[in-house]
């Protein structure tokens, strides 16, 4: 259950909504986005459905999600959209609410060594990028 | 002064909520003119027309302004009542204080000061106006079909049934449209054929209808009742009157070609016809593909032909033909596979679209109806549907429903189980919209008995892997992707309006929508009149349809046209421009700018002094003229008025409100 009031996650909506510039209500759910994802595989949540969830107002639920970090953000998913949302943009968008609430995927220091041995400095900078 | 009475309608309280009726009626009893003023619940109702009627005697009023909702609901309504009291229905005015004031508005203090307002300008206004009597205009008893399909061969035959003569254009060789091309309809399985060529050749032989096919109209003018258009009839080098169809041309003929009539699907010769029961029943050269055409030898149909009836020579002409009335019943295509990307643009031989479909299932197809794919003929052992092929899809401009896929797709699907009933026929879906009589049981057959299987979600891509086709889908009630491998995909592409009716509608000054479907004058009330007049629609030149809907509403447009003929002559609105010759300067600045080409120069006499003298004038044709009041903008000299909305009555009414 949900421990937010309805302003309250009608607020959040408006403000995933504020950060992305798309309107999640424009989504009818095909699942054309899903369809060619390349790490749907891997998420615990489908892309489409992470859509839905916001649209039903289940933002906490969106937001625990893995689903937004294994993202690759390769925009295969906007490409193919029929409605033109562009999922990338959500999905960035629900990184940027847990980052700046705090809750970045990793912190530089507890980045192993090796990794960044052995990781380009491109790949470095960007990963912060997106994960911090 | 004239006695005028103003009518305030509550609407029940779709005004009233929001302006104060009661208010308003009040404080035009009190403005310069106004004789009588009052407010009713539903003016619109009978005992409403009444009161007006009796207040329009007891009174002697000279005009009433009604105010209520828009003049498109119920103006004619007011109009007849107060005609019915004496008046004439032209010195009747709305002031829309509905959709332009109550609805609009939430502050009903403002609102009510605007109501007041927008109904003392049009007291203004009719304190200009003048008795306006209608014109009665001829009327030329027949009627041009454009469109040789299911909805204007219908529409050809009730109109023909009914007695009056008819002109039937088709641009291809032969009528049957898209209907001739398919192998089974839905949902009871029966051959289109089997269905349609009782009506083809009915068509063909019935003594009021003229069939003109191979033929485009190209030109048309004049107004309703009265129009005149030039058909372009193109060669078919066939003499078709000593033809006999003996098919023997066909026959010997070398040179094999595309066919358009199997979408691609099959070959037919350069001398041919399209199918075997094809009306006319009559052979056309192509001259693209024709040996003798690129060459100058081979004439080896002129060799065969017993009759003699092959000609070369043969050119277009353009025949002009005089008419009342004009139905565009000229049908639908399917969007080009090219402009589907992801599902291989039109690159894979075994990506083939419905109507393709229809004519590897028909009967007299190219594999007499042996589902076979179209790359090797191999017996496909997996077909995937995709359907919503770029319908309901913003990113291909067609966010629309094209609406018969769903049930075709189930039909394209069955069909290909009960050949082949160990394959699979996959569905790829997003709704299954199956509204019609018998159609969701259609459906539902398609899933329990025939084992296909319905998957919901879109498809992302089809490509080939290893010389296979491989559909990337995904099912989002189990939110699993799904990778299929099929023999045959089946793209359900959205239904688009035929390549022409752009340019048809510009022909006929019709206006179409931003898909290229030809706009009904009321979504509604009207949906088979177009919103020029004498001019109907049939079919999915308006919007997509299925064939019992298409007949449906051919026969409503074929009502439309015997209700006009079953009169002797027409009435003409009177709402439209006039020339005040004597300040008419006949520079004719009017001429380019009427889009109703209802403008003509004209010579008159004038007497200056004791000489005569001529001089150019502008002149309207009553029977064009729509009444749109380009001209009286256009005009330096302030000649052309609009009658109804007259140049005086729009400044009165301006006076009103501004000053």
């Amino acid at each position: 259950m949900s421990t937010k009031t309805k302003t309250e996650i009608a607020s959040m909506i408006k403000r995933i909504e504020l950060i992305s510039g798309e309107s999640l209500f424009k989504c009818y759910q095909c699942g054309k986005c899903t369809a060619g994802c390349v790490m749907a595989d891997e998420m615990d949540i489908s892309p489409y459905k992470v859509i839905r969830m916001l649209q039903l107002g289940l933002v906490e639920k969106a937001l625990k999600s893995e689903s937004m970090w294994i993202c690759a953000a390769c925009f295969a998913c906007r490409e193919r959209c029929p409605k033109e949302v562009d999922l990338a943009k959500i999905m960035e968008a629900l990184r940027v609410i847990q980052i700046r609430e705090g809750k970045p995927l990793i912190e530089p220091d507890q980045v192993d060594d090796k990794v960044i041995e052995e990781m380009p400095q491109q790949g470095i900078v960007s990963g912060f990028r997106k994960y911090n | 002064m004239k006695k005028i009475g103003v009518f305030v309608c509550w609407c029940g309280l779709n005004i009233s909520s929001t302006v104060d009726v009661g208010k308003a009626s009040e404080e035009l009893k009190n403005y310069p003119g106004v004789f009588y003023a009052d407010d009713y619940k539903y003016l619109c109702s009978d005992p409403g027309q009444e009161l007006i009627k009796k207040t329009i005697i007891d009174n002697k009023l000279e005009g009433i302004v009604v105010a209520a909702c828009s003049p498109n609901m119920h103006e004619s309504t007011f109009r007849a009542a107060a005609e019915a009291a004496g008046l004439n229905p032209y010195r009747v005015e709305i002031t829309n204080i509905r959709e332009q004031t109550s609805w609009v508005h939430s502050n009903k203090e403002d609102a009510t000061i605007k109501a007041i307002q927008l109904i003392k300008a049009t007291v203004e206004k009719v304190k200009k106006s003048e008795d306006l009597f209608p014109q009665q205009i001829p009327l030329t008893k027949k009627v041009l079909v454009i469109g040789g399909g299911i909805s204007g061969m219908t529409v050809a035959l009730e109109v023909a049934e009914a007695g009056y003569p008819v002109i039937l254009v088709e641009k291809e060789p032969q009528i049957g449209g898209n209907m001739a091309k398919l192998s089974e309809t839905f949902p009871t399985l029966d051959c289109a054929s089997c269905i349609l060529t009782p009506k083809t050749a009915e068509v063909g032989r019935h003594s009021n209808i003229t069939l003109m096919t191979n033929s485009e109209v190209v030109e048309s003018s004049g107004y309703f009742g009265n129009f005149t258009v030039k058909i372009k009839r193109k060669p078919t080098f066939v003499d078709w009157e000593k033809c006999i169809g003996c098919m023997l041309c066909q026959e010997k003929c070398p040179k094999k070609t595309n066919s358009d009539f199997e979408h691609g699907m099959g070959k037919r010769k350069a001398i041919s016809v399209a199918f075997p029961q094809a009306i006319p029943y009559r052979p056309i050269i192509n001259e693209k593909e024709c040996i003798y055409f690129k060459t100058g030898k081979c004439k080896m149909c002129v060799k065969v032909c017993p009759v003699d009836c092959i000609e070369f020579e043969q050119l277009e002409n353009i025949v002009e033909e005089n008419i009342g009335a004009i139905v565009v019943a000229s049908g639908y295509e399917l969007l080009p596979k090219e402009k589907l990307s992801e599902y291989g643009q039109g690159k894979y031989a075994d990506v083939i679209d419905g109507m393709q479909f229809e004519r590897i299932a028909s009967a007299s197809g190219p594999t007499e109806g042996v589902i076979r794919r179209p790359s090797d003929g191999k017996i496909p052992q997996s077909i995937v549907f995709i359907q919503c092929a770029g319908s309901r899809d913003n990113q291909k401009d067609r966010p629309y429903c094209s609406k018969i896929c769903c049930m075709y797709t189930a039909k394209h699907a069955m069909l290909y189980k009960h050949q082949v009933h160990d394959g699979t026929a996959t569905v790829f879906y997003m709704d299954i919209r199956a509204g019609g009589k018998g159609y969701e049981e259609f459906v539902q057959r398609a899933i329990e008995d025939d084992h296909v299987l319905y998957l919901r979600g879109r498809v992302a891509r089809v490509y080939e892997e290893d010389g296979k086709l491989v559909v990337l889908g995904v099912d989002t009630l189990s939110s699993e992707q799904v990778r299929i491998e099929a023999d045959l995909v089946v793209l359900a592409t959205a239904v688009i309006p035929s390549e022409k009716a752009k340019v048809l509608g510009q022909t006929l000054k019709v206006g179409t929508d931003a898909y290229g479907f030809f706009n009904e004058a009321h979504p509604k009330l009207r949906p088979v009149e177009s919103m020029t007049k004498g001019v109907f629609l049939a079919g999915c030149a308006q919007a997509p349809r299925d064939i019992p809907e298409t007949v449906s509403q051919a026969t409503g447009a074929a009502a439309k046209v015997i209700t006009m003929f079953s009169k002797n002559h027409l009435v003409s609105d009177p709402q439209v421009a006039k020339v005040n010759e004597k300040i008419c300067v006949g520079c004719l600045q009017c001429e380019p700018i009427c889009p109703y080409k209802a403008i003509e120069p004209e010579t008159i006499e004038v007497r200056i002094g004791h000489t005569v003298e001529k001089r150019q004038v502008a002149t309207i044709n009553k029977g064009l003229c729509q009444g749109c009041g380009a001209c009286s903008v256009a005009c330096r000299s302030g000649a052309m008025n609009l009658s109804g909305f007259s140049n005086e009555q729009i400044l009165e009414e301006l006076k009103a409100l501004c000053l």
